[in-house]
């Protein structure tokens, strides 16, 4: 049945993905946001699994990606009557120009993947413990600039107004994409390469394959695929402060990937479903009888149960087999 | 931008910081050194102790202190019997994401006891009194400062003389020098593993009760921007051995003091961006550590 294999592997998350796009659209209005944030999750955690999960590198620094993504697609999208009033000390090229929805989407790519593309050049070199610290560096340093330099964005304030096109429809097929693009990476000979340094990086050398080249081409795919969910993220929110796109997130997105399994992509979006179904039960039950806060604890002690008792995730890292 | 001379005052409260940095660096250093496991959660720890002190304010101080070390104690044995010991063997990358979620979920934990009175954030009046100042030689030094000085000069030579003169100090160094090799000769693992999670918790109750007098409200998030710090400090010193990993704890501590009481508040915003990008740095050129001897650098590089 090997023919159909990869009809299986890339069918069976998108079909996933089109069952949560339906269900977003016969859903009431207060659940549905809660369908979305599902789907635009999935965006984001194959985005990291394109590095992390194809080259065995913990990145603490993904999200940072995510973060410029949103910010240039928010920034880009304000209509320009209200961004002369409410972003006042930007630099005059992004005060005076506004993008489309698809525009700002490309641009939240390109930008994701050149900031990649600039961080990861020198970054790949490190791996283990110093790789983990470092990305974490470049993570809190992002937020420091986006925090601090209102010549690019909105600062410490929240960045509203920005047009909610984010809806079930252009969150499935963004997602949709994503999908199809990790699948395609993982499936060409860059994807086999970098998986042959995951599991045995001598052997990998020895062959002629150049570690630090396959990982830096992973890494900047993954910041472009990360800038495109951010850039899903702020038009499904409409509005957002640096705070959205920093520790908790890394930890949720984290999360997803492990409980799901870091080396699959069926991992990576089982993963993100079942961790946000979860996450927005739990939302819901706070506003209930549950103390706040009792979502972190949950998806906590399931992040460290999983880990404990089976690291390679619910799905074991494998690709869906029928 | 014109640097104002650096005054004593600022010097002494800066070594004070890096001297409660070190401390933080010498518990996660001593964790990593027979376990190669980075302790994210290790602020968590410190938050512990500090709700303890917090909670027990109302009663005698010794009282509290002593709960504070108990409950320290008792988290870190309980987080290395559930999560540290079945992770063992398992990659650093692993164990550095296991550590993670259980900084969060402490933290999450700390937040739904916290907010049981409707308000976020405890103040802890235990040891307040070491916040007067006592004037020596011109420059008024805050009593927690000295507190501060001598327990690390104090805990930091008692360390020395633990792992260099006793046995299971010597066990110790074995396991974090070859810990395979270690065990063949005899050295029981899981009695040197405990030994250095009880040694940290003791180092995390410390700390709360140094920090407590400097910050006195304490929070979900205690802890964990100095453990984000310190973890910084370690990496960058060189995780593989303890006297580096120490004095990177130390230098960052000191440096922090120095620069926050050097630069006016506006002057500081980009201060992260500038010690991080430093920190990629020094992590590309030198990655064993900015202290380690260059010719024993065991560099992990691809």
């Amino acid at each position: 049945m090997s023919r159909f294999r990869p009809l299986v592997e890339l069918g069976g998350p998108a079909l996933l993905v089109v069952g949560a796009g339906l269900m977003a659209t016969v859903v009431s209005r207060s659940t549905q946001i809660y369908v979305l944030q599902a789907i635009v999750a999935v965006a984001m955690v194959v985005a990291i699994y394109v590095f992390v999960g194809n080259s065995g590198v913990l990145s603490f620094g993904q999200i940072s990606f995510v973060a410029a993504g949103a910010f240039a697609a928010g920034v880009m999208t304000v209509p320009l009557v209200l961004k002369g009033a409410i972003l006042r000390d930007l630099f005059p090229i992004l005060r005076d120009h506004e993008l489309g929805n698809v525009a700002s989407l490309v641009l939240a790519a390109g930008v994701g993947g050149v900031l990649a593309a600039l961080v990861g050049l020198p970054l790949m070199r490190l791996s283990g413990l110093a790789a983990g610290i470092a990305t974490f560096a470049v993570l809190e340093i992002t937020n420091n600039l986006l925090r601090e330099w209102t010549a690019i964005g909105p600062g410490a304030t929240t960045l509203s107004l920005v047009p909610q096109t984010t809806g079930p429809g252009q969150a499935t097929v963004g997602v949709l994409l994503v999908i199809a693009v990790a699948y395609a990476y993982q499936r060409s000979r860059f994807g086999r390469r970098l998986r042959a340094t995951r599991e045995d990086p001598a052997a990998a050398q020895a062959v002629g394959i150049s570690i630090h080249r396959q990982r830096l081409g992973a890494f900047v795919l993954s910041g472009a695929l990360c800038g495109f969910a951010g850039g899903l993220y702020v038009h499904m929110l409409g509005s957002i402060s640096t705070g959205q796109v920093y520790l908790e997130l890394t930890f949720l997105t984290l999360a997803m990937l492990v409980v799901g399994g870091m080396t699959s992509l069926w991992g990576a979006v089982v993963g993100a479903l079942s961790v946000s179904a979860l996450d927005s039960f739990l939302a819901e039950a706070e506003r209930g009888a549950l103390p706040n806060g009792s979502r972190l604890v949950v998806v906590g002690a399931l992040m460290a149960l999983i880990l404990v008792l089976r690291p390679s995730g619910i799905t074991g890292g494998k690709e869906l087999r029928l | 931008m014109p640097l104002a001379v650096v005054d004593a005052q600022t010097l002494v409260d800066a070594v004070a910081l890096g001297a409660v940095y070190a401390l933080m660096a010498v518990g996660i250093g001593l964790v990593f050194g027979v376990l190669r496991l980075v302790n994210f959660a290790y602020g968590q720890l410190v938050m512990a102790g500090a709700y303890t002190l917090a909670f027990t304010s109302h009663l005698h101080p010794a009282v509290s202190i002593v709960a504070c070390f108990a409950v320290v104690i008792a988290l870190s044995t309980a987080i290395d019997l559930a999560v540290f010991r079945p992770l063992r063997g398992q990659s650093p990358a692993v164990m550095l994401v296991t550590t993670f979620a259980l900084a969060f979920l402490l933290q999450a934990v700390a937040r739904i006891v916290d907010v049981r009175d409707g308000t976020i954030g405890e103040p802890v009046r235990v040891v307040g009194q070491l916040n007067r100042a006592v004037g020596i030689g011109g420059v008024n030094v805050r009593q927690v400062t000295i507190l501060a000085i001598v327990l690390g000069i104090v805990v930091l030579g008692l360390l020395a003389l633990l792992l260099g003169r006793t046995t299971i100090g010597l066990h110790m160094r074995a396991a974090a020098g070859d810990f395979r090799t270690a065990r063949l000769l005899g050295v029981r693992s899981n009695r040197v593993i405990g030994f250095a999670v009880f040694l940290s918790a003791l180092l995390a109750a410390l700390v709360a009760i140094v920090l407590t007098v400097r910050k006195p409200l304490v929070t979900p998030a205690y802890g964990l921007q100095e453990t984000i710090v310190v973890l910084v400090g370690v990496v960058v010193g060189g995780l593989d051995r303890l006297w580096t990993a120490t004095l990177g704890g130390f230098a960052i501590g000191f440096a922090t003091g120095v620069i926050n009481g050097v630069l006016p508040t506006d002057k500081t915003i980009f201060l992260p961006t500038a010690v991080f990008a430093l920190v990629i740095l020094v992590l590309l050129l030198r990655p064993g550590g900015l202290f380690v001897p260059r010719d024993a650098a065991t560099v992990e590089r691809v």
